[in-house]
This record gives structure tokens, sequence and C-alpha cells, in this order.
């Protein structure tokens, strides 16, 4: 099944002219490019990046075999090794003299094992005795030593994206230590001893480099040890080791990966995940170091997921000759010729490709029965949103306690990122003056799923399913407002509005009332106009109502409304006058709604009482002009003549 | 109370309660098949007969002045008839006895104390109330009058009335009676919204998981915090739990003679969970798995279901299982398994956010003031007279004759539908209030020594500000 796949190489490769006997071709881990060195140079060199700015394509004199060719940050400068005693350089900046110089190693006797630029003129020679860490001058065509350590070395790693170089040190090999790089200065790191599976006699270089890898997961760089099962050492499978170098402290062996096969494996990173291939199953497999695994020792994991292929990959025929109906041919996967990189590389040589892995999440989602474990798999990639949202409306077909599950797992993502900002926030209206300049805004990643992504895509869908019980529906959406709740993340309005919605489509009154009564759902305007606009087909809508804007305390205008239009004029009055807002209140809306109740006496009351507070405040019962009770003025005097008006008090 | 001075004493008694239908026996001679419950059952013949024939004459009487209001009572010197026709012709009447004796004034001339009767003490409201109750809870048990008439005439009508009244009116405590038997309320547990919530999710899981299920309630304490049944079921059947079968269970606990943690073997999971009707015992081989049958309501008409009761410490949930389902061994077992360990937690978890909450309301939220809340949207009741009930008594700790001003002012918030206020200054140093708000009454009792009018006013503004300020109500 094509849609199991779960692994895939990148739609668009970088093509190079593939190896053969005039064409050597190199890979710089640094800066991603492609060598294509055709007979020494002098036929022309062409530099493949990963994208077009970082592509060059250049000649050099042929001066002898190239053993190593790379160039600097930012192609400033390229260095080329072509012997096993030293360096030659060659400027890209403009305006610098192009001709070559060259740097012999320092120690006498060494051979240089390679080199690695740490800086755009920064470069470290790793010999058989020690490493030496230059500075380049371009303009002046020389190097300076900067600093150097004198060890025995058997063969080297280096992780560009932390610039920490790894030796193999001793003669079984397996001391390693790592050195780190930043901007002139270089540090060494504690060294470590990687646990071999048998200890060989006579000793003798056993740990091949093959079998080490450096890579960043999780923030955190990491050397992976390939350690390969042995009959003799009782061990059934191999398995991946993980040790963890921090920057500073003692490098720990931090997780066993179990790989249950033998054979020959290779190593990639992607999106954070461990991608173990193996040659002879033609088959991957792939490790979350994050996922605890419950029935297993801490930090021991299986794989996340059942073994399958990488997703069958067809190369598009392309070059001068192209035919448009020639189909393109696939492509021969788990090859013996290609090559692995960290994090995420793999090159045919031979065929003249680079591909990037990617991981495919949708497949996922079927080979992970166990929901819970899925959403945590999924909430750490990158591109998961639209997968989990798909997760969250499969679920909703399935049992609570599931669906509990994963809107717990979700919610916990959001409540820490909404935490993140509040601080963030907090911090920047703070000011700077408190030096918080490393405070960075938080990143959203696609893992948080707010209210309105699960209201769009997932609830307000499920709400309309047909073929659903509304006992069901109401119970996910109640579940989804208890897990909100227990992180402590305020519920949006139109969540309620959709419960609500959903009771009274289904004549469940009684529910809402309860809900109401527990203040499930939380107290708004809004919500209490909702109801207000229920009391004609539940009455008691009209209570809940009121009580909720009493609460709010912020909608006295709201009640006299409410209560005026119920003609509770009296009510209406006592109210305004209990929170203490008659001063300011519309006479005129109160004798409108005292005249259209017919109530006589009622008018009179309210009249008078309008009157003791003109008197009150502006010392004549008179109305303003402004308050237009004219009207009514004229009323009262009908009804109950001019005599009953209140006389303007003598002073 | 701790007035010395208890000068009378009612003891309201049960003097008559018979259930008659008037189209039975129309012609003369035949008036015994009228009557279709009678008791005291020892009562000769002629005078049942009598006294029924008494009532239908005053029903028929009272009809000609207006015939869409009978007759609820009848006063006398010595007692009071409540008439009440639930169903079409179905009549039931009660007649309740109240004696006084003046204890306090004997007969100076050496003669046997006089009798008193104390007519004007009952209120009609009460006992009429009393009247609907009864039949309310008959018609919970056993559906309609007319259900028993179509399945098996009356003969099997007053088979099932002679089975349930017989023993529900011993239950009957007359004398405990007051203004909560009006508003037959129920009492809601107050809670924090996250715990609400936890049950909610409790509730739908284990509705989901154990589908049989149709409806569940969920109380703590004796109070209610959900209901999946309509509310005038949920009315009824509260009345059921918390007078009945409740404080039946928490008898034998208090007194300690069962110790109810069971150290479940299978699953080394320990609750408290018991099931309060059906199986006492779940491993007992013998055990039955029967439990009783409920009549609710759904929208055109009455639904049959089994009453499944299931306590763990103080919290209980009721299952509802439509009857014509079989329940097993099986599923009691399941739901066992399934409920007890989970009503545990929740019971626990409740208890602990009571108790937090409690301490950070703290002490100036407690009542000092006597009252009465109840609202007729939602049918909550509050009461702070009112003791904890028992299955025998339940205890006010006011005089009776406050309880009766509290009887008048609630009659009179009945006969008018706009909001009001009355103040009563009853005797000793007690003030009265009742106010009613929209759909809501409260009633405080209040004793200050020379209080006036404006003061008391003032004290219960303070009271709704602290005791009711998240809800409504018009000063």
């Amino acid at each position: 099944m094509s849609e199991e796949h779960y692994l895939e190489l990148c739609e668009n490769p970088v093509q190079f002219e593939h190896a053969s006997s005039v064409n050597n071709v190199f890979f710089d881990e640094a800066n991603k490019q492609v060598f294509a060195v055709r007979s020494g140079g002098a036929t022309g060199v062409v530099v493949k990046g990963p994208d077009d700015k970082s592509s060059v394509a250049f000649r050099m004199d042929d001066k002898g075999e190239v053993k190593c060719i790379k160039f600097s940050i930012g192609n400033k400068i390229l260095a080329v090794q072509r012997t096993s005693k030293s360096v030659d350089f060659i400027n890209f900046i403009p305006d610098y003299p192009h001709t070559e110089f060259t740097q012999e190693c320092k120690t006498k006797n060494a051979s240089v094992l390679g080199f690695c630029w740490t800086n755009w003129n920064e470069i470290v020679f790793i010999t058989d005795q020690g490493i030496e860490f230059y500075q380049v001058f371009p303009d002046k065509r020389s190097l300076k030593l900067l600093k150097s350590q004198s060890i025995n070395v058997n063969w080297y790693q280096y992780c560009p994206e932390t610039a920490v170089i790894l030796l193999s040190t001793t003669v079984q090999g397996n001391i390693l230590q790592p050195f780190a790089f930043r901007s002139g200065t270089m540090s060494k790191m504690s060294k470590f001893e990687i646990e071999l599976p048998v200890v060989p006699k006579p000793a003798k270089l056993s740990l091949s480099e093959r079998d080490i890898a450096m890579a960043t997961i999780y923030g955190q760089l990491h050397v992976m040890y390939l350690k390969h099962h042995s009959r003799t050492a009782n061990s059934t499978s191999a398995e991946v080791v993980l040790y963890h170098l921090p920057r500073e402290g003692a490098c720990k062996k931090s997780h066993v990966l179990k790989l249950n096969t033998t054979g020959k494996f290779a190593l990639n990173i992607v999106d954070n995940l461990v991608v173990v291939h193996h040659q002879s199953s033609q088959t991957s497999l792939i490790f979350d170091i994050k996922l605890k695994e419950p029935d297993c020792a801490v930090n021991t994991h299986q794989p996340v997921l059942p073994a399958r292929s990488i997703h069958p990959y067809r190369i598009p025929l392309s070059g001068p000759a192209v035919v448009p109906s020639q189909p393109p041919v696939p492509c021969q996967l788990y090859s013996s010729s290609w090559s692995v990189f960290q994090p995420d590389i793999i090159i045919s040589a031979s065929e003249g490709y680079l591909w990037y892995l990617q991981v495919k999440l949708p497949p996922t989602v079927n080979l992970l029965q166990d929901k819970g474990k899925l959403m945590d798999f999924l909430l750490r990639r990158r591109d998961c949103k639209m997968v989990i949202l798909s997760v969250c409306s499969q679920s909703t077909r399935g049992v609570l306690p599931v669906v509990a599950t994963v809107f717990d797992k979700l919610n916990q993502v959001y409540k820490e990122y909404l935490e993140a900002e509040q601080s963030y926030t907090v911090a920047m209206e703070s000011g700077p003056s408190r030096g918080s300049a490393a405070q960075k805004r938080p990143v959203r990643t696609q893992a948080v799923i707010d209210q309105s992504d699960m209201y769009t895509h997932v609830l307000s869908s499920f709400t309309e399913r047909k073929g659903v019980s509304h006992k069901f529906i109401i119970a996910v959406l109640m579940e989804y407002i208890r897990s909100l709740n227990q992180f402590q993340i305020t519920v949006q309005h139109y969540l309620y509005e959709l419960v609500i919605k959903t009771l009274v489509q289904h004549n469940l009154f009684y529910m809402l009332h309860q809900f109401l009564q527990y203040h499930v759902l939380s107290d708004s305007k809004p919500l209490a106009c909702l109801l207000l606009s229920l009391e004609s087909t539940y009455p008691p809508a009209h209570q809940l109502s009121l009580d909720m804007l009493k609460r709010l305390s912020t909608a006295n205008d709201e009640i006299v409304e409410v209560l005026l239009s119920k003609q509770q004029v009296l009510g209406a009055l006592r109210f305004i006058r209990s929170v203490g807002g008659h001063d300011n209140v519309s006479a005129r809306k109160f004798l409108d709604a005292a005249r259209q109740t017919g109530d006589q006496m009622l008018f009179y009351t309210v009249f008078r009482s309008f009157q003791q507070r003109n008197q009150r405040l502006r010392g004549s019962p008179g109305f303003n002009p402004g308050e237009h009770c004219e009207e009514h003025v004229v009323h009262f005097k009908q009804l109950f003549g001019e005599q009953a008006l209140m006389k303007p008090s003598t002073v | 109370m701790a007035s010395g001075m208890q000068e009378k004493q009612y003891t309201p008694s049960l003097l008559s309660f018979f259930i008659y239908n008037p189209t039975f026996g129309p012609r003369e001679g035949e008036e015994e098949k009228k009557i279709l419950f009678y008791h005291p059952s020892e009562v000769e013949k002629n005078e049942k007969i009598r006294n029924v024939g008494l009532c239908e004459a005053i029903v028929q009487f009272t009809r000609t002045f207006c015939p869409t209001k009978p007759a609820k009572s009848l006063h006398t010197q010595k007692n009071r008839q409540f008439f009440f026709e639930p169903e079409d012709n179905f009549w039931i009447v009660m007649v309740p006895w109240f004696e006084t004796q003046c204890i306090e004034k004997p007969n100076k001339d050496g003669k046997p104390p006089t009798i008193e009767y104390q007519e004007e003490e009952i209120l009609d409201t009460v006992y009429g109330a009393v009247v609907r109750q009864c039949y309310s809870m008959y018609k919970l048990f056993n559906g309609t009058f007319g259900r028993a008439m179509e399945a098996g005439g009356v003969e099997l009508l007053t088979q099932k009335l002679e089975k349930f009244f017989y023993r529900y009116l011993q239950t009957l405590h007359l004398q405990s009676c007051d203004l909560l038997d009006v508003f037959g309320g129920i009492s809601f547990f107050p809670l924090d919204k996250m715990t609400y919530l936890k049950i909610q999710s409790f509730v739908n899981k284990v509705e989901e998981s154990l589908s049989l299920i149709k409806y569940t309630a969920f109380l703590y304490n004796d109070q209610l915090i959900w209901s999946g049944l309509e509310q005038d079921d949920m009315r009824i059947l509260y009345k059921y739990l918390t007078t009945s079968l409740f404080p039946r269970h928490s008898e034998p606990e208090l007194a300690g003679r069962d110790s109810p943690l069971r150290p479940e073997v299978a699953g080394n999971l320990l609750h408290y969970g018991r099931f309060l009707t059906g199986p006492t015992n779940l491993k007992d081989p013998e055990a039955k798995f029967r439990f009783p049958k409920i009549f609710v309501s759904t929208g055109d008409g009455y639904e049959e279901l089994h009453l499944i009761v299931y306590k763990a410490m103080s919290a209980a949930a009721c299952f509802m299982i439509s009857a014509s389902v079989e329940l097993t061994r099986e599923f009691c077992e399941q739901l066992d398994g399934l409920v007890g360990p989970q009503l545990t937690l929740l019971a626990s978890d409740i208890c602990e956010q009571f108790t937090i909450n409690r301490r950070i309301s703290g002490p100036e939220k407690e009542p000092q003031f006597k009252f009465i809340y109840f609202n007729h949207m939602n049918l909550a009741e509050k009461s702070t007279i009112h003791m904890r009930k028992t299955a025998s008594v339940c205890l006010t700790s006011v005089h009776p004759d406050l309880m009766k001003i509290l009887g008048d002012i609630n009659c009179d918030f009945a006969r008018v539908d706009e909001d009001e206020e009355i103040i009563v200054k009853a005797m000793t140093d007690y003030w009265v209030v009742g106010k009613k708000s929209d759909q809501r009454e409260l009633y405080v009792i209040l004793n200050q020594k020379n209080a006036n009018l404006i003061e008391v006013n003032e004290e219960v503004k303070r009271l709704c500000a602290t005791q009711f300020n998240n809800i409504f109500f018009l000063d």
C-alpha cells in the first residue's frame, strides 16, 4: 500500500554530473554543496548547492588529484587538499588576488586527514597527530595558527550546525574527543568512551567512522553509535546508542534504539526523528527519542512505526536530449551507491542526485493505532497541523476516552504556547530596562491547535454530521470544554454557542439549564443575549440571562432594557437605583415603558420619581429639553391635571 | 429551640387516607366498589362508604360553583380533608388528625385536661402538597392508575394501591411537613466548574461504555449535581432517594454495622462502590439481579426503567435502564468494575474541592441567617432552617409558629404574579421577611432585639448581597 510509505525523497533533488573516471564528486556537509571536479579542475568545477545562489562554476589548474574541496562559509574562500601535507586556498572575494596560496600543516611528519571550515575565514586541519586551528587572511594570502592540540587521531567527524569536531583516538578508536569552535576560539570538550560490544585482543582499531554520526535532535547535540550485533556478546540484534553531548559537562549515554534486526544500516535525522535505513530489507525505521515507552526500560525505544520502505521514486529523464514521451524511470532505492549524510541527505553519486529525506505524516495516522501515542508523535512534527486536525476529526468517530486523551494532548501544547506568549507580553510591558533582551517572542509551531482551528476544522462539521447521536455530540463538546478548563484556557464564546445550538436543536433545555447553573458556560454579554433569544421556547432562559447580566456587573443598561421590555418598569427603576445609576438614566425610556403599560398609577409613580430626581439634581422638578419628555409632561397633565405636577420647591 | 415554655405540642397523624372512583359503583348498593383503597383498613365497611360518599357529595356540590376548580380541602372543627383528583374520576382523600393538648394549664376543677383542636395551625398548601406527593410517588413506581386499569382492571389497581400505600403511608411523617413540602425542591450541591466537568465527563463515559444506560443522575451528600432525567421526574426521584433510599442505607453505616470497603481481589482495585438497589453482594452466588422499576415521562407517554443506585462514599450515581432489558450478573459486575473505582476517585475529588472552597470562602460566608430559598425555575432549594433529614424525622431549628408564618407568606405570594416583599413582626423578638423576585422566593427569619423595620430591611439586603450575589434578585 503506497499510503503506508511514511518516508520520501524530496521532489526536486539537486542534480549534478555523476561520478566517473574523469569526474570526481565531493560533498561538503557544512554548505551542503556538491562539487563535480572534472580532470582535477582543469576542465571545470561545478558546485551545486541547495539553492541557485550557492551554485558556482569555475576552473582551476590541475595540480594533482583533489582529495577534498570545500568553500568557506558564504563561498568566500575555496580550500583544496591535494596532498597529505598541505591545503591550497583560492580567494573568491572580488578584488582580491586570485592566485592560489598554500598552507602546510605545522606538525612534522603528520599527514592531513581533512579540514573543516568553521567560519568564513577560520579553518581547522585535522591530521593524524592532532588538530590545527587557523585564521585565513585572504588579502595577505597567508594563514595564522590560532591554536593547536596534539593528539593521535584515527578519524574525525564534523557537525557544522554546532561547529563541533569529534576525534577518534586511542588504538581501539573508541575514545572520542570533541572540540567546539566559535569565532576564533577552540574549546576542548570532555571526552567519552563508546562501549564496544567486544574488546579485541590484541587491541586494534574497532570503531569505524561509518558507525558514528553526529546530529542535533530536539536542539541537543547527539553522537549516534550504530552498535552492530555480535555473536560473542550475546546481543541478538543491532541497536543505535545515543550519547548526549552537552556544551559543558560530561557526555552521557542517553538513549538506546532497538533495531530488532541485523545487517547494514545508515542513519538520518529528519524532523528530530532518527531514521535508520536497513539495506538488506530495503526498509527504514523511525524513532522518536521523546516518545516514552511504557513497557520499556527508561530511554530504550522501539520503532514508532513498523518498518516501511521509502516511497518509490521515479527519476524524470532530463538533460540535453530529453524525450517528452519517455516515462520517468524508477529509481533504485537503498542502492549500494547511496551515501548518507547528516542530517537528512542522501546522495547517489553514480546517478548524480542529492535528495533531502522527508517524513510524510498522513500515512502514520493509520499505522499507529494508539491515538494518544500518535498525538504525542504528531505534536512534535513540523508540518503537523492538518494531520492533527484530521486525527481529531477521525477520533470523534471513536470512543470518548480516546477523544479525551486527544484533546488533553492538544491543549497541553496549546497551553504551553499561551503561557510563553503571556510571559513574553509581560516581559515586554515591563520594558527592556530589565535587560530582557534575551526574551524572544515564542514561535507558534504548527502543533499549536487553538480553539478556532478546532471549531473550523473539527467541531462545527462534527455537530452537523449525520447519524451521530446528539448525546455523543454533546459529550464530545463537553469533553473539549473540560479539557480546556483543565488547562485553564479561557473558552471562546463560539464554542459555548455551539453547545447551546446543539442542545436547543434537540430540546435539551434542562441540560442547558444545569450547565448554566454550574457556570460551565462562562458568563458573557453575547451568551446572555443568546439566552434571551431562547426565552420564547424556554421561559427559564429569561432568568438565566438576567442572572448572567447581573454577574457581569458591566451590563446594567442591558438589565434595564430587559426589564423594561417585560414592562417591569418599577423593577427596572428599583434596580437602577440600587446600582446607583439613577441619576444618569434616560427618563424618557422609563416613561415610554410606563405609558405603554396603560397603568396610569404606574405612569404617575414613575413620572413623580423622575421629577424628584430632577429636583435633587438640578433644584427643579422640570425635565431638560434634551431629555425629550415634553409629550409625557403633556400626557401627565392630561391624566392628573396641572396641579399634580411637582412644583419647584422654594429655596 | 431552647425556648422553655413549650406550651403546645402538635402530633399530627393520619386519620384516614382513601382512594376512590365514583364511576365504579354508580348504583345503590354497589358503593363499596368505588373504594379502591382505604386506610385504616380495619374501619367498618359502612363507615368507609359513608366517608367516601361524603367526599363525593362535597366535591359534586362545590363543582357547581366552579366546574374547573373543584374543592381542594374541607375544614371542620376537628380536622381537615384534602381532595385531589390526579386522573379523571380518581380521587385521593387524606384526613390528617391534629390534636393539641394544653399541658401547661390543667383544668382547675380537677377535670381531665381539655382537648383543644388546633385546626388553624394547619396549612392547606402544605398538606395539599403532601397528597400530590403521595400520588407522584405511586406513579414513579407504578405508572398511572389508568395504566394499571388497562393492564389488569380494578383488581390489579387495588392490588397495586394496597401494596404501595400500605408501606408508604407508614413513612409519611405529617408532623414534619412544612414549606419545603410545598416547594418539593431539589437541593443542589455547590461545586466548582472543573469538578463539575469531571463529573460530566464521567457520566458521558459510563453511558458510552455501558450503552444500556439511558439516563444518569449524580448526587453527592444527598444533593443533586447532575440529572439526565427531566426536571419533574427528577424532582420525585430526588424525593425518594433523599427521604427513603439514602436514609435507609446511611443508618446502618452510621451504626458501623457494615464496613463497605471491599478489597477487590481481581484487578487489585480498592474501591468503595456498592449497589444500594439490587444485589447487596455481587459475590453471593444466590444474588438476585432485580432492581426497582420506575416510570418517567417521555415526550408522549411514560417509559419504564430499572433504577440502579450505586454509591461510593458520599457520591451516588443513579443509572436508569429500559425495563425491557433483563439485567444480568455480568452487567452488574461490569458496572461495578467500571464505575466503582472511578466513582470512588471522583467522590474524594469532590470532597477535597468542597473543603478547599469552604476554606477559601471562609467563615463569613457561613450563614448566620436562618433562611429558606426556592427557585421555581430549576427547583433549587436551600434551607438553613432544616437539619439533616433522617428516615424518620426532619428537624427544623425554628419554632413551628414561625414555620407557620412562612407558610402564610408563601400563600400570599402564590396569589399574585408580581414581585413583592412581606415583613412580619412575630412574637418574641422575631422578624420574618419574605421576598419574591421573578421566580424566586426567599424567607428569612431574624432574631434581633429591638430591631426596627429599616434595620431588618438592611439586614436582609446584606444577606442578599452576600449569599445571593450571583443571581439577579431585585431589592
